[in-house]
């Protein structure tokens, strides 16, 4: 492999945003204030399905200090998606700012703008509703029964792109995909494994709750800022659901307090636009942690089915996966998280038959959308757990059944042409593939060999699991990035771009890529991002894509400075083009003369035939080249109380170069211990009537510090050749391991396989007490 | 209602307020003296991001009244750092890449500080006990638990 030498990139760069995070300076979205400011509050439905028969809001109005009421009397009826995807979206138009209906505990029902939030709370209180209660679906399982209620009863709910949608039956999407022949398959092979898995809900608990300010400016446009992971999705959204043109629209995304994919939602931006386009006044609005559990999105609840075969060494012969995804009433991201169960998992495999079908069905429950993972983490549950159960009946060790199976590098995956997202040019084909090494390696640095099969006798037992993942990096031919560099007078760079940091480090990461071309220390790049008036468009902060096709955006724009700059040089230095480069931010002619940066800015800025050295680049993908990582766990199973411990955890991720080893590890272990955290005690607990009855912290339970096992994150050496300077992706992939590692882990131990998520002790001693029974 | 009067040290100055008797602390901070490095992710004592040192000991600004900090003295992440220096463990959390999105950080931050200021050489059983009421949900905590061992192992 090319191991090529770099200046600011693959050294782990202090963030630059870090300083002003870490004072307590830098300004989130509830930081800022604007005179004169009301308050917006949502009323929330107390039923899961019910249509509003009569709504009064005379007495809400009355109350001094409420600036407006509205109800879906008071909005215009237009369908939605708050997906915040790209255009047109592969979501249904099946949502209303305000609607006559609700179809969730927590759904709106009506909006108040008042001077305080403890009058707009006050207000709500006094807002008088008339509901007919209706049936709900509160199983997916049931939601496409015959006689089961249909959630999207209104005629004018549709989808923009040619895919089934058949909202009378609650099925907001389906999928169904091949390669070869599964049961032509399934004949060939000496052993096959049937399973079904269940994951569960689960909220993307970022710590800053979803908050967004609007007011008009001097020119009368909106201005938003919000705690978006779209800013461009986000304007077209509000645009589409007040009727505003796009170009009275502004959104700033200021500092973002975690995503994950919960803040690629367009969930209050209409509403404080809609306050201030009535009002003319500024307006807030801030989700409780309440409200965040309760209405903003989760990951989607799916039942797998899951069919591998092998045959006697190993070889496999079939896959065939299936998912029955509950979206909830509203299909945010039903359709694509669905698909990605299948582009997530079975490009892994050398298998000639794939099957990949699903059906998305609407329920009462809470609304799902995108959540890192995105799919992957469902399929995955289901694969590694059926592969761990098939190769033990072939009598096989599951890391040497892997090695046998999993694809190398330089490999077409026909079955992408039939899930892609978007239009698919060519065969689709894997560039650089490091599964295998990252499988040996995981299992060396925890003693797989040593370890797995020895789970000792008495009350705690150990056990080992593995599992191996992959996600994409960037929506090929859809998503698009685009980035504009200029110098300044003292050889500095402003690097303007749509790109969003939401926490993950893209301003850093950008900045050390705009600065490895320009040759110059990455706090020379000033970043300024996400901001729908003075950046170029970036799809945003989703679907892994940002390193990559951002970067590489950013990458073709500092190497279109770079040549102005050389110019500027050259004549400076009375030499050829040619006989001139750029080194350590110098332009070195051939007698050695150099001329800096600062002289190069101030003499194009000041001195002659001035201009402003400056480019501007986009970036579509061809392709979605996946980081693959290997996973490796060791759990200890108290068989009196049926408590999971995890005794350590190795994670070996191939993401091609890493542009900064610091923040890429940040990404593997965030996503590792919210993985784990999903794995063992995150969980919804709803009541027979479909209403969350924990949404906090306490009840709902993500780990702390004191829940941290021993990791060991290992990134092996790899190089993409499509992405800048060799990157793909590693924000997402390393959530999905977790769920089928340590159900692995528990059944080395204990001798039970544990379908259903999150793996709590309840779960675990009922299995392990049912097997002693036999 | 009526207002109460309340006389509070805040970062190292003085304050005398009229204030509402049933102001939260965070609200005095973020609200009335927009002093918004402390935050707000759960308003019910669930998360540490709302953290702040309360004549000494670090406490969740979410669950205590204003009027209750009457004649005391709070030091939020905005007083930890001092006129040219950053506090090491500002300086720790950049460069062991314990800052991701930041929003727990200051939280974060003023436990540590707390601890330290107590133990100034805590073991790193005794500073995962020190955070483990704040919560992050980008880092996975590592990095944070080496920032703050890093500080610990330089006094
Ligand atoms: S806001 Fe105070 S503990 Fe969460
Ligand atoms: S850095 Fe984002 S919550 Fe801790």
């Amino acid at each position: 492999m090319k191991k090529p030498k770099f200046n600011e990139i693959n050294k782990g760069v202090r963030k630059v945003d870090g300083l002003g995070l870490a004072v307590g300076q830098s300004r989130f979205t509830d930081d800022y204030e604007m005179p004169g400011m009301l308050h917006a509050k949502l009323l929330r439905s107390p039923y899961a399905h019910a249509r509003i028969k009569a709504i009064r809001t005379g007495k809400a109005r009355a109350l001094p200090g409420v600036v407006a009421v509205f109800t879906y009397k008071d909005v215009d009826r237009i369908p939605i998606t708050t997906a915040g995807q790209g255009y047109p979206e592969p979501s249904p138009y099946d949502e209303f700012i305000l609607d006559n209906k609700v179809r969730f505990v927590g759904d709106k029902v009506a909006l108040v703008a008042a001077e305080t939030v403890e009058i707009a709370e006050e207000a709500l209180k006094l807002i008088e509703v008339d509901y007919e209660v209706l049936p709900a679906v509160l199983d997916p399982r049931k939601a496409m029964q015959a006689n089961a209620p249909i959630i999207h009863d209104e005629k004018d709910c549709y989808i923009d792109i040619p895919v089934p949608y058949e909202p009378e039956k609650n099925r907001v999407a389906r999928v169904d995909a091949s390669v070869g022949d599964v049961k032509e398959g399934v004949k060939q092979a000496a052993m096959t494994v049937e399973d079904e898995f269940e994951n569960q809900t689960a909220s993307h608990s970022a710590l800053e709750p979803h908050c967004a300010l609007s007011w008009l400016d001097d020119n009368g446009r909106l201005v938003i800022i919000s705690t978006t992971q779209v800013p461009f999705h986000a304007r077209r959204i509000v645009s589409r659901a007040l009727k505003i043109p796009v170009r009275r629209i502004r959104i700033i995304k200021p500092r973002l307090g975690g995503g994950f994919g919960g803040k690629q939602e367009i969930l209050l931006e209409p509403y404080v636009g809609l306050i201030t386009l009535r009002t003319g006044r500024p307006v807030k609005m801030r989700l409780t942690r309440r409200e965040v559990f309760i209405s903003a999105r989760v990951r989607h609840n799916m039942i797998t089915k899951v069919q591998v075969a092998a045959k006697k060494d190993g070889e496999l012969t079939a896959i065939d996966l299936y998912a029955l995804s509950n979206t909830g009433p509203y299909g945010t991201h039903g359709l694509t998280v669905a698909s990605n169960v299948g582009t997530r998992t079975l490009p892994m495999f050398k298998c000639p038959n794939l099957h990949f079908s699903s059906d998305v069905v609407y329920t009462n429950l809470s609304v799902s959308g995108a959540y890192r993972g995105y799919g992957g983490t469902q399929g995955i549950l289901a694969t590694a757990i059926a592969m761990d159960d098939l190769a033990e009946r072939l009598g096989m060790d599951p890391m040497d059944f892997y090695l046998k199976n999993v694809i190398r590098g330089g490999t077409e995956v026909p079955i992408l042409k039939e899930l892609g997202e978007g239009p698919v040019i060519g065969q689709p084909h894997i560039g650089s593939c490091e599964l295998a090494a990252c499988i040996k390696a995981g299992a060396e640095a925890i003693g797989w060999k040593k370890k797995r099969g020895r789970p000792g006798g008495g009350r705690f037992r150990r056990g080992m699991g593995m599992s191996i993942m992959m996600q994409g990096s960037s929506i090929p031919y859809i998503d698009m990035a685009s980035a504009f560099i200029k110098i300044n007078d003292d050889g500095s760079f402003n690097l303007l771009m749509g790109a969003t940091e939401i926490g993950q480090g893209s301003d850093t990461v950008l900045a050390q890529i705009a600065a490895e071309v320009l040759t110059v220390a990455t706090d020379k790049i000033i970043v300024y991002s996400s901001d729908t008036d003075l950046t170029p468009f970036d799809v945003g902060a989703y679907a892994s894509s940002t390193t990559y096709l951002s970067g590489m955006a950013v990458k073709d724009a500092a190497e279109k400075v770079k040549r102005q700059i050389l110019e500027v040089g050259a004549h400076l230095l009375q030499a050829p083009m040619a006989r001139v480069h750029l080194s350590k931010g110098r332009v070195i002619g051939p007698d050695k003369k150099s001329v800096t940066l600062q002289q190069i800015g101030t003499h194009a800025l000041y001195e002659e035939d001035q201009f402003q050295i400056s480019a501007s680049a986009s970036r579509i993908s061809h392709e979605s080249p996946p980081p693959f990582a290997a996973h490796f766990v060791e759990v200890e199973v108290d068989r009196a109380t049926g408590k999971v411990r995890i005794l350590e955890y190795v994670q070996a991720v191939d993401c091609g170069t890493l542009i900064n080893p610091v923040l890429a590890r940040g990404q593997a272990l965030g996503a590792l211990i919210n993985g784990i955290s999903y794995a063992l005690v995150e969980r919804y607990i709803y009541s027979s009537r479909g209403e969350c009855l924990n949404p906090n912290y306490g009840y709902y339970n993500i780990f702390c510090t004191r829940d941290i096992p021993k990791i060991t994150t290992i990134f092996v050496p790899s190089y993409e050749p499509t992405g800048p300077f060799g990157a793909k992706s590693v924000g997402e992939i390393c959530i999905s391991g977790p769920l089928p590692a340590i159900s692995n882990a528990i059944y080395d131990a204990v001798d039970v396989r544990l379908h259903r998520t999150p793996f709590t002790p309840d779960k675990v001693l009922e299995a392990v007490q049912a097997r002693e029974r036999g | 209602m009526k207002k109460i009067t309340l006389k509070i040290t805040i970062n190292g100055r003085k304050h005398t307020l009229r204030i509402d008797p049933n102001l939260r602390l965070l609200d005095l901070l973020r609200d009335e003296l927009r002093l918004t490095g402390t935050k707000e992710g759960c308003g019910i004592g669930e998360c540490g991001a709302c953290t702040v040192i309360l004549d000494g000991r670090a406490v969740n600004a979410c669950l205590i009244l204003a009027g209750q900090c009457n004649g005391r003295e709070v030091v939020t992440i905005e007083g930890l750092t001092g006129k040219d220096d950053l506090h090491p463990l500002q300086q720790a959390f950049i460069d062991h890449g314990a800052v991701q999105c930041g929003f727990c950080t200051p939280g974060m931050i003023m436990s540590a500080a707390a601890l330290l200021d107590q133990n100034p050489t805590p073991t790193e059983e005794d500073i995962r006990e020190a955070i483990s009421g704040n919560l992050c949900r980008c880092t996975g905590y590592t990095q944070i638990v080496e920032a703050i061992q890093a500080v610990a192992d330089d006094n």
